[in-house]
């Protein structure tokens, strides 16, 4: 069929940043898909502890010091994590290149006490379905953590590069910080779970 | 970051130059590299829809085989070890190899051309998910045909998929193929979400979107929020049998139960992720055999929206004799009964649009017609066995297994086939022939009813579910007889479809753009598509753009022609918002799914292959996601 021309779109942009972009829609989607694993996982955690008249089931709750510090790092990373953001969308490269370096060792601060984190459990995944259920959250959270990390790292080392220079690594910058704000909210419901509910009972 | 010189853009070039422009940016390199490296939508569609395909032939032989051996009491056509397998292959094929895979590539192919783009958000991404898909599939099958295929049921239920029931590996393929497979799942979910939303032509607003184009949108979103427990379920599986988590296991806290919520959750919502599609293509072609848009547009969307939220409430009447609360039955059951309501206002928009057209009845609308009583049957079983005590008489009877064909079959292949001849010109250029196909409708609508409408009387009559065979006493001699001699004959209508494409494919009709005098934007541009599906995108004025524009079709100007580009749009207005690079071909999502499949594949055996698998995984990722200078990376 022959085109009629009614429309130039020759004046728009070729760079955006956050919902704008189709980036910003699929972490969107990744998010609702991964954010729906850990619902399903908290859901089977309360499941199992409904029917047990103890829970934990034969010792005591986990141990708060390491999930709480990793809970304090997390909500710190907070800060610079928005401002790398706002540099982003600045397209200021020097600040993003220290954003992104800092938001890596604020990455790895993390990943560091989660091995703490499940010796501080108080038992292993087949000891009974208390440690397999809190295993399998902590585990999938520490999955996100590390494949996060992975994914600063190798944008931080890019934006040291010749690729750098490009409008589009500053929007790719601004996606990885929007992920990283879900790698710390669905830390919060589980720190919850793990570490408070067996204390309220 | 200004370029340093202007690009070139479409209005520099004159028509038949710009033609050939656009088509050498979005043609796929030459050589089996270049093959490999496609990330044209529709060439991996096709790819999808052609392994979709070849699996549901194999299931397909193995249903007839099951049907071989019940065919008369106390039969030996398989051992029942072999039967075991060939109904959790049959089962768990057809369900996660070919039904879901399919109704989304489809999308895949049509949804780009319908929504007026060029490709779809991601296509890298749709690579990768392509290749995922084929190795799940092909290590799946190998597995059987080392006689060492799943045999546990398509559900895989515990304790009887536990190490202590099952021993092998059998389970644990199943829980790990399940897995890698519902990665491409979520993917192109993801990316027809993206696609849908952001990438729809100037003017395509939400009231204008295509019925098809809704239907793919809202099961991608089911899938979103239904696949990831399969996900979790079946990795709590392969946990408690390879490193003794206690999930399942009822002794040290772990329960049954969990599994059956779990895989319910996204078993009960899978079935809609095959039926909206199906909807959907029925959708697209009653209009043009109507030959007027469909009656209660709006009515049809609202529906499917209500029916996606609506399935997620429904799993536990699959747990109806699992001993659970009454109360929790009494909900279920009612809301098992109310989603016929959204079901039953999508018939009646469609008998009201066939009512009021000036229905042509070809191949096409045929299979729709069939669908339309076939799902009805299917729809009633439905309503019947959402009653408690309905459901305890005939649970794991043959009455269950008649209902379930007749809304999956009868519900989505149907509409399936329909869509295959409707959209067969459209992907190849030629027409089927129509002779072939009446001939192919019969068979197909004689020999389904014949291979399972006597199962709704072995199932009242007590025969159970998958047992091998049947003493010569029981009454069910006749009847299994008769489903073996249907199962026969629906085969034989595939045999007629394959040989109606491979001659069709040779000497059929030239179709031209709009062989239907169709009314959505696929068919505004030529047959088979150009890979860049339309050199000028079109902008929309109407949600029958095709029959408002006869002659000319009004379009866009302004996009460059040295490198990719798509137009990203607003989502609910789709004003014309972004000009974004699309990514060019890359060999690397092969490799990304070659390493991610060995990870998976060893996962099986050790669960340190996860670990090992981890750092080629990481390289595979990042060679993918590296910059590599071209236009598309840079500007």
């Amino acid at each position: 069929m022959k085109p009629r021309v009614v429309l130039d779109v020759a004046p728009l942009p070729e760079n955006s940043f956050g919902s704008r972009t189709l980036t910003w829609w699929g972490t969107i989607g990744f998010m609702c898909l991964e954010g729906m694993g850990f619902a399903l996982a908290i859901g089977a955690y309360l499941y199992l502890r409904v029917l047990q008249p103890s829970w934990p089931m034969n010792i005591p709750p986990p141990d708060l010091l390491p999930g709480t510090i990793v809970t304090v790092i997390l909500l710190i990373s907070v800060i610079p994590n928005y401002f790398l953001e706002h540099w982003a969308r600045a397209y200021d490269m020097a600040k993003v290149r220290i954003g992104l370096v800092l938001m890596t060792l604020l990455g790895i601060a993390p990943v560091i006490v989660r091995t703490f984190e499940f010796p501080a459990l108080r038992e292993r995944w087949d000891t009974d379905a208390y440690g397999s259920i809190t295993w399998f959250l902590l585990g999938l959270h520490t999955t996100h953590l590390i494949t996060d990390l992975g994914d600063t790292a190798v944008l931080t080392v890019l934006m040291f590069t010749r690729h750098g220079e490009n409008p589009r690594r500053f929007s790719d910058t601004s996606d990885n910080a929007f992920y990283w704000y879900f790698v710390v909210l669905t830390w919060l419901p589980i720190y919850f779970v793990l570490y408070w509910l067996p204390r309220i009972g | 970051m200004s370029a340093a010189a202007e690009p070139l853009r479409d209005t520099d070039l004159g028509e038949s130059e710009l033609e050939a422009r656009v088509r050498s940016l979005w043609r796929t390199p030459r050589g089996v590299i270049g093959w490999l490296s496609s990330v044209d939508h529709k060439q991996i569609a096709l790819r999808y829809i052609v392994t979709a395909f070849f699996f549901m032939g194999l299931a397909g032989i193995g249903a007839v085989v099951m049907r071989l051996q019940l065919a008369t009491p106390d039969a030996h056509v398989v051992n029942p070890d072999r039967y075991d397998q060939l109904f959790t292959m049959h089962g768990s094929t057809m369900m996660f190899l070919f039904a879901v895979p399919i109704m989304q590539a489809v999308g895949l192919y049509f949804v780009p051309l319908m929504i007026g783009t060029r490709e779809v958000a991601f296509p890298r991404l749709n690579a990768f998910s392509y290749w995922n898909y084929l190795f799940g599939c092909l290590f799946l099958w190998f597995c059987f045909f080392s006689n060492n295929g799943p045999d546990v049921g398509w559900f895989s239920y515990t304790p009887l998929s536990l190490s202590q029931y099952n021993v092998g590996h059998r389970a644990d393929f199943w829980a790990q193929m399940i897995t890698y497979t519902e990665v491409a799942g979520l993917s192109v979910a993801v990316i027809m979400i993206v696609t849908v939303f952001k990438m729809r032509a100037p003017g395509m607003t939400l009231d204008r979107i295509p019925l098809f184009t809704w239907s793919s949108l809202v099961t991608a979103f089911m899938i979103v929020f239904a696949m990831p427990a399969v996900v979790v379920v079946s990795t709590m599986l392969i946990l408690d049998r390879m490193v003794n988590t206690h999930f399942f296991d009822s002794s040290l806290g772990g329960d049954n139960l969990l599994f059956q919520h779990l895989f319910w959750f996204f078993g009960h919502p899978e079935v809609y992720f095959i039926f909206i599609p199906a909807t959907g293509f029925v959708s697209s072609i009653i209009p043009t055999f109507a030959r007027r848009p469909m009656f209660g547009h709006t009515a049809v969307v609202l529906s499917l929206v209500a029916t996606a939220f609506m399935s997620f409430g429904l799993w536990v009447h699959h747990m109806f004799v699992t001993g659970l609360p009454r109360l929790g039955e009494s909900f279920f059951t009612a809301s098992s009964m109310a989603i016929a309501v959204p079901s039953g206002i999508q018939i009646f928009c469609w008998i009201a649009t066939l009512w009021s057209g000036r229905p042509v009845f070809r191949t096409p609308l045929l299979f729709v017609l069939g669908f339309i009583f076939n799902f009805v049957i299917g729809g009633l079983t439905g309503v019947m066995v959402a009653s408690v005590p309905l459901d305890t008489q005939v649970h794991d009877t043959y009455f269950v297994v008649a209902h379930f064909h007749y809304v999956l079959i009868g519900g989505s292949v149907f509409p399936l086939i329909a869509a295959v001849y409707y959209w067969f010109p459209k992907v190849t250029g030629r027409m089927l022939s129509e002779t072939v196909g009446r001939w192919n409708f019969w068979i197909a609508f004689v020999g389904f009813n014949l291979a399972f409408f006597p199962m709704h009387i072995l199932g009242l009559e007590g025969m159970p579910r998958r047992v091998y065979t049947y003493s010569a006493e029981m009454p069910w001699g006749t009847l299994n007889l008769l489903s073996t001699i249907g199962a026969i004959i629906f085969a034989s209508s595939f045999l007629l479809l394959l040989w109606n494409i491979v001659r069709s494919l040779r000497r059929g009709e030239a179709a031209g753009p709009n062989p239907w005098d169709g009314d959505t934007l696929e068919w505004a541009t030529s047959s088979p598509p150009p890979p860049q599906n339309f050199t000028r995108i079109p902008v929309v004025t109407s949600l029958t753009p095709l029959w408002e524009h006869r002659e000319t079709l009004p379009a866009v100007a302004g996009l460059r022609v040295d490198r990719r580009e798509v137009l990203v749009s607003t989502l609910t207005e789709a004003e014309p918002d972004i000009r974004e690079s699309s990514p060019e071909p890359s060999i690397w999502p092969l490799f990304a799914a070659i390493a991610t499949g060995c990870t998976f594949l060893g996962s099986i055996y050790t669960p340190w292959a996860i670990i090992y698998g981890a750092l080629p995984v990481t390289i595979t990722l990042i060679g993918w996601f590296w910059p590599k200078g071209t236009k598309e990376d840079e500007s």
